[in-house]
């Protein structure tokens, strides 16, 4: 205890311990060299001999300070000299920091958008035991619950502690300026408590509000309590006006329950922000074609504590299969044994669709950073070799190896602080340039941010690379021998160095070309896509959503007329030249499927298909240019009192009937029917251009069972299809003013965001493999020119024994090409085993496309040569006479 | 440079702290002690001395001040403080005890 207090004032007094130590230490010298005189030496001689016999005079004190100091005094006279060493060399630093802030910045950023979808636990309490239900049916395909098979589930489960099923729900508010249309989701009553999460003011629902024609209550978000309603404390109990699709009975006025705290993320929809009971009807199960036997909703659970998703798996296939053998529903395969109803983690369902992607770009950035780090070493190798002398004289001076290596890797822990600290600025503009760039769907966006996690993250990194970078170069550097080194020229003496610094260059290269065999394979695959043919023609093609809404609209007359009196008025407005309506947008991400049933003839059995059901004006195929092959389209004539006619796909049209006629067969669609069908058209691609799935059948939207009032206006221009909004919106307005218009996008636009995901996982590659070849290429470009100056002499002799500057060039291309094919070489089986884990996000490209894979060897080949130009050609300028008179 | 024996581990604190119970002396009185008398078999490297002499002043084993010598010199004295005679006495009896270990492992093995 004593001792530590006698430090702390030593510290403060350190330049008198320090004087004391000096004049101590001077008088035992003056004493040694008279006690030598004393003995008859001469009085010089004395005094070496003195200065022999005591050594290093600066290494005895740093030994005396190292006993009163604390390790925070030479630790930070690490870093002064490390801070003097990087200020000395200012272009050197400024590369590596650069470069270290890219990698660590780079990765720190992908890390912040990566940690809360795949790492993180969602944010609710024992989130591991919140499960998705999903069923997997006979074909393979996954589907959505029933309400009839979660109200089974709800009944009889043992294994969950709570259940409940959810789907979207739109509703407006009317009223002021423009209406709003507002997301939220319909649910069952225990939703908020298998998310264990209950509201902040007033309650959660009651099971006794979830009921066929129960009591409009509703719960808000944080976020529109505040928008809307200011914060109003005194919300709890009032009524707000909220007008709905059709199909909910009811008046418009809501009671509001609940308002959500504001920490409340929403993972299975993080747009929804009010909610409403689902209040489905328990006697509709009863009934084999009832909605509640509709596969539309989404199925979640929370398990009790020590339950697995495998047990509960196995208890819900059990439950679901008895129901399906007591009911015999059409919606289900006739065998029960055919479905699974499997439990897995809400997390991995939610993240299942982006894993792929980020699982990639991880990889990517983990390249990036590896080169990075490579590049950085080899500079410091570099840096090492030009500094031999000083470590030389350093340790002649007698510094000791272990302190050598302390300084050394102070030094590119200073490198790696700095470049960290610069990285967390490049990783708040990469957070920023991700969230723009993300695709649409990416779950938990709003968690993505830089945050404790992140900076632990980016810290973790710094420090670790900084090690990683500097080990090699500092034990190098402090092994030296200093004898040898000092008698040798520092050029001549870093001959060893060069061979580590080249295998360096080849993993560059070799890292380099994995990167960019990824992006190449990317890029073709978009490509790929693009030009995949989508069946009809988007190009100046207007589109946006009419959500017919209020009471007016339960009328199924009027919703035909509203929607008939739009497609009147926008067809006569200036630039359009065609108009029509569709319940089903391509590639907008709306599914509406149906099962066509054909019933059976002579030759065939009777047969269901899943379709995709597009109820359509007259007019809408035309618009889409959806090309006819047989039979005629749909027209003002098929109407509510006219026979029902259907369109169907060349793809259907195959599938059904092989080679033989169509026209005049007839299917029902859903139970309604018969439809006669009077035309076959080409195939589209609904849901997303890599899939194959085309089956479709298009019907008037008179022919339908309701009315739909929920239609999306396709409008084909003369010019440029967007300038056409205002006008159209107008139009829509003048004839109702109350009717929400959303996802307002040209067609050319929803082509390109449904392959957002892709796209997201391409930008990200092209800019990582941007940086790695630009990183590899100035690692070549500095081993080669490091190499010219050591063999600035070797040249000299060369050229003045007759080589010509043709024979030098060649010579130093030579070795920069070699390099460059060694790492291509590695990089090849590299890109072969990587591009392995891209699989899921090809198309149309093999993972081995040599294409591709030549491609990226011919840019590599490219820029090696221009990185090993400039040395070559220095080399070749070099002139015999000076460097010969140098040495 | 020939090779002098080195000192065993730990003992220059003893022998420090020995030289210094008879007066009060310098650094280089006390190297000059030790050299004297061992007879010239130790020698006590300044490298290792000084650094000694910090530790044993961090310890309160002993304290140091500044005084005039006999020739008028101004020198540090290191005079033993009563913790460090308290500690002399505990290090000579575990260093009679380890080298009378080692004598009979010597003499029996």
């Amino acid at each position: 205890m004593s001792g530590l207090l006698q430090k702390i004032g030593l510290l403060i007094r350190r330049r008198n311990f320090d004087d004391d130590l000096a004049e101590e230490m001077s008088f035992h010298h003056e004493q040694v060299e008279k006690q030598l005189r004393g003995d008859g030496t001469a009085p010089e001689a004395a005094h070496y001999a003195a200065m022999r016999q005591l050594g290093n005079a600066t290494l005895l004190k740093e030994r005396s300070q190292e006993i009163v100091a604390f390790r925070f005094e030479t630790v930070a006279q690490d870093f002064r000299y490390a801070l003097r060493q990087l200020r000395s060399n200012i272009g050197f630093s400024g590369i590596a920091i650069a470069v270290l802030a890219l990698g660590i910045g780079a990765s720190t950023a992908i890390f912040s958008a990566v940690n809360p979808i795949l790492f993180e636990s969602l944010p609710y309490p024992h989130a591991g035991r919140i499960m998705s239900i999903i069923e997997a049916h006979p074909n393979g395909a996954r589907g959505e619950g029933t309400f009839a098979m979660y109200h089974e589930f709800a009944g009889r489960s043992r294994l969950f502690a709570a259940l409940a099923v959810l789907k979207g729900w739109q509703p407006a508010t009317i009223g002021g300026d423009q209406p709003e249309q507002l997301q939220g989701q319909r649910v069952s009553a225990d939703y908020f408590r298998v998310l264990g999460v209950e509201p902040k003011m007033g309650r959660d629902f009651q099971q006794s509000e979830d009921r066929f024609h129960g009591p409009n209550v509703v719960i808000l978000s944080d976020n529109l309590w505040r928008r809307r309603f200011g914060g109003d404390h005194a919300i709890i109990g009032r009524q707000i006006r909220l007008e709905e699709p059709r199909g909910f009975a009811g008046d418009d006025l809501y009671t509001v329950v609940g308002v959500m705290p504001s920490d409340f993320e929403n993972v299975l929809d993080s747009e929804a922000e009010l909610w409403a009971p689902l209040q489905y009807n328990v006697q509709g199960i009863a009934d084999p074609g009832s909605r509640e036997w509709g596969h539309h909703l989404r199925t979640v659970g929370r398990l009790r504590p020590g339950v697995t998703a495998q047990q509960a798996t196995q208890e819900l296939t059990a439950i679901g299969r008895e129901l399906i053998q007591a009911q015999r529903p059409e919606t289900y395969d006739s065998n029960p044994q055919s479905t699974e109803f499997t439990a897995t983690s809400l997390q991995s369902e939610i993240t299942r669709g982006v894993r792929p992607a980020l699982l990639a770009v991880i990889g990517a950035v983990m390249l990036v950073l590896l080169i990075a780090c490579v590049n950085v070493t080899n500079l410091l190798l570099a840096r090492g070799a030009q500094r031999r002398g000083e470590f030389a004289m350093r340790a002649a001076l007698g510094a000791q190896p272990a302190r050598m290596l302390r300084q050394l890797l102070t030094e590119s822990l200073l490198l790696g602080m700095i470049g960290g600290a610069l990285g967390l600025l490049v990783a708040e503009f990469g957070v920023r340039a991700l969230l723009a760039l993300s695709p649409p769907g990416l779950p938990r966006v709003g968690a993505i941010r830089i945050d404790t996690p992140v900076f632990l993250f980016a810290a973790t990194a710094t420090m670790l690379v900084s090690l990683i970078v500097g080990i090699m170069p500092a034990i190098r550097a402090s092994r030296g021998d200093p004898n040898q080194s000092l008698q040798q020229n520092a050029r001549t003496a870093a001959g060893g160095h060069q061979m580590t610094r080249r295998s360096l260059v080849v993993s560059e290269v070799a890292l380099a070309l994995v990167l960019l065999v990824s992006a190449g394979l990317l890029l073709h695959s978009l490509q790929r896509l693009f030009a995949v043919d989508v069946g009809f023609d988007g190009s100046n093609v207007l589109t946006m959503q009419l959500q017919g809404a209020g009471a007016s609209f339960n009328d199924d007359a009027f919703t035909d007329q509203f929607f008939q009196k739009v497609l009147d008025s926008v067809r006569r407005l200036p630039g359009v030249t065609a108009a029509g309506f569709t319940r089903q947008l391509p590639l907008s991400g709306d599914l509406d499927q149906y099962g066509a049933h054909f019933a059976a003839t002579p030759t065939q059995p009777a047969d269901t298909y899943p379709i995709f059901r597009y109820a359509v004006t007259p007019g809408y195929i035309e618009t889409m240019r959806i090309p006819l092959l047989r039979g005629r389209l749909l027209t003002e004539h098929d109407d509510q009192k006219a026979p029902f006619v259907a369109v169907i796909s060349e793809s259907l049209a195959k599938a059904r009937f092989h080679d033989a006629d169509p026209i005049g067969q007839q299917l029902e669609i859903g139970l309604t029917g018969p439809y006669t069908i009077v035309g076959v058209v080409g195939n589209v691609k609904q849901a997303s251009l890599s899939l194959s799935e085309s089956d479709a059948v298009y019907i008037p939207n008179t022919q339908w069972k309701w009315a739909e009032n929920v239609m999306s206006l396709v409008v084909r221009a003369r010019g440029n299809a967007a300038d056409l909004t205002p006008a159209i919106r107008n139009a829509v307005w003048d004839i109702d003013k109350d009717v929400p218009i959303v996802r307002v996008a040209t067609m050319d636009h929803l082509l390109a965001a449904s392959e957002a995901q892709r796209r997201f996982a391409l930008i990200i590659f092209e800019v990582f493999a941007l940086v790695g070849l630009v990183l590899a290429g100035t690692g070549l470009y500095g081993v080669l020119s490091g190499s010219v100056t050591e063999r600035t002499r070797e040249i000299g002799v060369r050229s003045a024994l007759g080589a010509t500057r043709g024979d030098i060039l060649a010579l130093i291309l030579r070795q920069g090409v070699t390099l460059t094919m060694i790492g291509v070489a590695i990089g090849l089986l590299g890109a072969a085993a990587a591009s392995r884990a891209l699989i899921s996000l090809l198309f149309g490209v093999s993972r081995l496309d040599p294409v591709t894979y030549i491609g990226v060897i011919v840019v590599l080949g490219i820029v090696s040569i221009l990185a090993c130009s400039i040395p070559a050609w220095r080399a070749a300028r070099v002139d015999p006479a000076i460097t010969l008179r140098a040495e | 440079m020939a090779k002098k024996p080195e000192l065993l581990p730990g003992t220059l604190d003893l022998m420090i702290l020995k030289t210094l119970t008879r007066a009060p002396l310098h650094g280089y009185g006390i190297a000059l002690a030790i050299k004297q008398l061992s007879d010239d078999v130790l020698t006590v490297e300044e490298g290792s001395l000084y650094p000694a002499l910090q530790r044993l002043l961090l310890q309160g084993w002993v304290k140091a001040e500044w005084k005039m010598t006999e020739t008028n010199r101004r020198a540090r004295y290191y005079t033993l403080t009563v913790a460090g005679r308290k500690q002399l006495g505990i290090e000579l009896t575990q260093f009679e005890q380890m080298i009378a270990a080692i004598g009979r492992v010597l003499q029996n093995a």
